[in-house]
């Protein structure tokens, strides 16, 4: 059983870093549509107009929740396939 | 039907839905009473966090705080919906595949430490009470304002309610409950805001209807026309940022993070069966808190609008531009007698002048129009949300939802937090640390016992709240942020984190935020005995004490792993369950470890 087991250990490792790669990805946009959109460069988003929004403004007050919940669902996805490519999935 | 009589009809009916869902759905295991079972549907638990997390103060209150902070308040936006975020990638997950009762527990298990164990539980106890006194207190003042009964009344029959579903039902009863009420919520919460939006620009949905064209012929977009109309009385630009960006990055930061670790949304994820229905059931979630977080930017602007439209009818200097107090509306009138609004007519012209007076070159300039101040000597915020539906004159139907989502979304928030409360008393407490051969059966009786002796000291401190009290984003959020969090984070990311680390982090990141708070605020919140004045020339850095919460997740961060460092490594075995956690694979449904 050794084989097998250490073979399981790999996939464990591989799936953990796949999954480490995709919450990076996934935080980074979380930080730039809050943080950054929202905060750090309100005002030259400010300049841009979006409809009856300045841009900087509607980030902080609807464009980041909208990306938040949609970041939430892609991870959900993303897991899903992993989970399953891994053979790790809990159905 | 007037008015008294469509309120008691419909908050009745609530109420009658509420105890008919109660004795539906009764707990009869400890594996019931703390995570519901473990067979909630995701979208169903999803519903049931939103309202979980949705407050008196997020549904009474938050759009007025949007209204009269305008940009700024995007921190409480961003930071009570980004949080959500986290714990979706960072925790819910993992925490589930963990399978316990209780946050403690894991805690407690990860860093095979009952001291750890006693901090987590120690700090969930400490937030959670915090939170809940300010649910009571909403629920004494939305039965007193809607009902006319008074205050401590209000509180005795909001919590003789919760005392019905969260003593016989316990995770099961709150979870079915706070589906229903989270129905009534936001149905009570979006109803006004669409009638509103509809009659301002002609968009039934308040989120587009904030970025429209207003249909009062000005050809003005909604925000335009509003920045217009403040800066003209001398306030700042609605939509334009003032004060410290550190400051907001670390306010939005902290709320996040606090978010993320507060034990009564985290339990909620308990109550899922699988892994995968974990991180699902946090989108949902999120789905439906966005639903009231992304209408209350509307609302606020809106209401604001409305407000200043009422009082200031003409172009502002002019004599005659300015509301008559005789000619006032009613429901100025109405809300007058509950002192949410309050006028003094300082130049004795019967005429109501509000603005800006602390802007020092408008006010000069409001002298030469004979203007001796500002006249509105209070508008409590929470008038945005109340009066609403009157100021835009909607039937008494629509009012009436307004009182009972009020009533809906703090009963929901304080049956989640006493759960939370009662379940670290009897299984944290009780079967793990004092007594731990209890029998299942009188574990169950414990979790009651403690539930009905939690909710009697929060009936009792919303009565009479102590200092503390009033201290939610403070205290709450940040022992959350600088505690709960982290440990939990690490117990997850690192396999090197021991349980010498966690505890000297918990420690340090918690000592640090009080201290900080403390300073500011006064030790232990004892009135004058701050050491610092709590305003921003005072803040080191200008950051002020609800942002601190930021820095203390970082000292703990920084603490365990540098304690970690100098110890050994966690046993075999605790590196195996974190390896396992990573998981989902093999996940069975919560129990006790």
């Amino acid at each position: 059983m050794p084989n097998s087991d250490s073979a399981g250990h790999r996939g464990a490792a591989a799936y953990w870093r796949a999954n480490l790669r995709l919450l990076c990805q996934l935080l980074a946009v979380w930080f730039v549509v809050s943080f950054g959109c929202g905060i750090l460069f309100v005002e030259q988003l400010n300049a841009i107009p979006l409809g009856g929004f300045k841009l900087g403004f509607f980030m902080a007050q609807q464009g980041a929740i909208y990306v938040f919940i949609a970041l939430i669902f892609i991870y959900v996805r993303r897991m899903n396939t992993l989970d399953h490519q891994f053979g790790v999935d809990d159905d | 039907m007037d008015l008294q009589s469509w309120i008691y009809l419909v908050v009745g009916l609530t109420f009658a839905l509420y105890i008919a869902i109660a004795i539906w759905a009764r707990a009869g295991s400890t594996a019931e009473f703390y995570v519901a079972g473990g067979h909630v549907n995701p979208v169903a638990n999803g519903m049931a966090t939103a309202a979980d997390w949705m407050s008196a103060a997020s549904f009474i209150s938050m759009a007025g705080l949007i209204a009269f902070l305008g940009y700024n308040a995007s921190a409480y936006l961003m930071g009570w919906t980004g949080g959500y975020v986290l714990l979706a990638l960072l925790l819910a997950p993992y925490l589930r595949k963990f399978g316990s009762f209780t946050v403690p527990e894991f805690i407690g298990e990860r860093f095979y430490s009952r001291t750890a164990r006693l901090v987590a539980v120690v700090c969930l106890i400490t937030a959670s009470i915090t939170y809940v006194i300010g649910q009571t207190k909403g629920i004494g003042v939305a039965f007193g304002r809607f009902l006319e009964v008074d205050f401590e009344t209000g509180v005795m029959i909001g919590m003789g309610i919760v005392f019905f579903y969260a003593v016989l039902g316990g995770m099961k009863g709150i979870t079915y409950t706070q589906i229903a009420q989270y129905c009534v919520l936001i149905f009570a919460y979006t109803v006004p805001a669409i009638f509103i939006s509809l009659q301002l620009t002609g968009n039934p949905l308040p989120q587009l209807g904030l970025g429209s064209t207003l249909v009062d012929g000005s050809g003005l977009a909604v925000l335009d026309k509003l920045d217009q109309i403040v800066t003209d009385l001398g306030f700042a630009a609605y939509t334009q940022p003032s004060g410290s960006k550190l400051n907001m990055f670390l306010l939005t930061a902290s709320l996040m993070i606090g978010t993320a670790g507060l034990p009564h949304v985290i339990i909620r994820f308990f109550t899922v069966p699988k892994v995968s229905d974990a991180r699902r059931s946090a989108g949902w979630a999120l789905v439906f808190i966005a639903i009231l977080y992304t209408t209350a930017p509307a609302v606020g602007a809106m209401a604001r609008m409305n407000l200043l439209n009422t009082i200031q009818t003409g172009p502002v200097g002019e004599a005659d531009a300015n509301l008559s107090y005789a000619q006032r509306p009613q429901w100025f009138r109405n809300w007058e007698k509950t002192g949410l609004l309050v006028f003094e007519d300082k130049n004795g012209d019967g005429r109501i002048q509000y603005y800006n007076d602390a802007n020092p070159e408008f006010a000069a300039k409001a002298g030469g129009w004979g203007w001796q101040g500002n006249e509105m000597v209070k508008v409590d915020r929470d008038i945005m949300v109340l009066a609403n539906p009157e100021i835009a004159g909607l039937p008494y139907w629509v009012i009436a939802l307004v009182a009972a989502g009020g009533l809906a979304a703090a009963l929901s928030t304080a049956a989640g937090l006493l759960l939370a409360i009662s379940s670290a008393i009897s299984h944290d407490l009780l079967k793990s640390t004092f007594v731990p051969d209890i029998s299942e059966k009188n574990e169950l009786r414990a979790g009651r016992i403690a539930m009905a002796g939690a909710i009697l000291v929060a009936g009792y401190l919303g009565m009479n709240p102590p200092g503390f009290a009033a201290q939610v984003v403070a205290l709450a959020f940040g022992l959350a942020a600088s505690s709960i969090f982290p440990a939990l984070m690490m117990g997850i990311f690192s396999k090197r984190v021991n349980s010498q680390g966690a505890i000297c982090g918990m420690l340090a990141g918690l000592l640090t935020t009080l201290v900080y708070i403390f300073i500011y605020k006064g030790w232990f919140f004892v009135a004058g005995s701050n050491w610092l004045p709590n305003t921003p020339e005072a803040w080191l850095l200008g950051i002020q004490p609800e942002s601190f919460g930021a820095i203390g997740a970082l000292i703990n961060f920084t603490t365990a792993m540098l304690v970690s460092r100098l110890g050994s490594a966690p046993p075999v075995e605790v590196q195996a369950m974190v390896e396992s956690l990573r998981i989902p694979r093999g996940a069975v449904e919560a129990h006790a470890h």
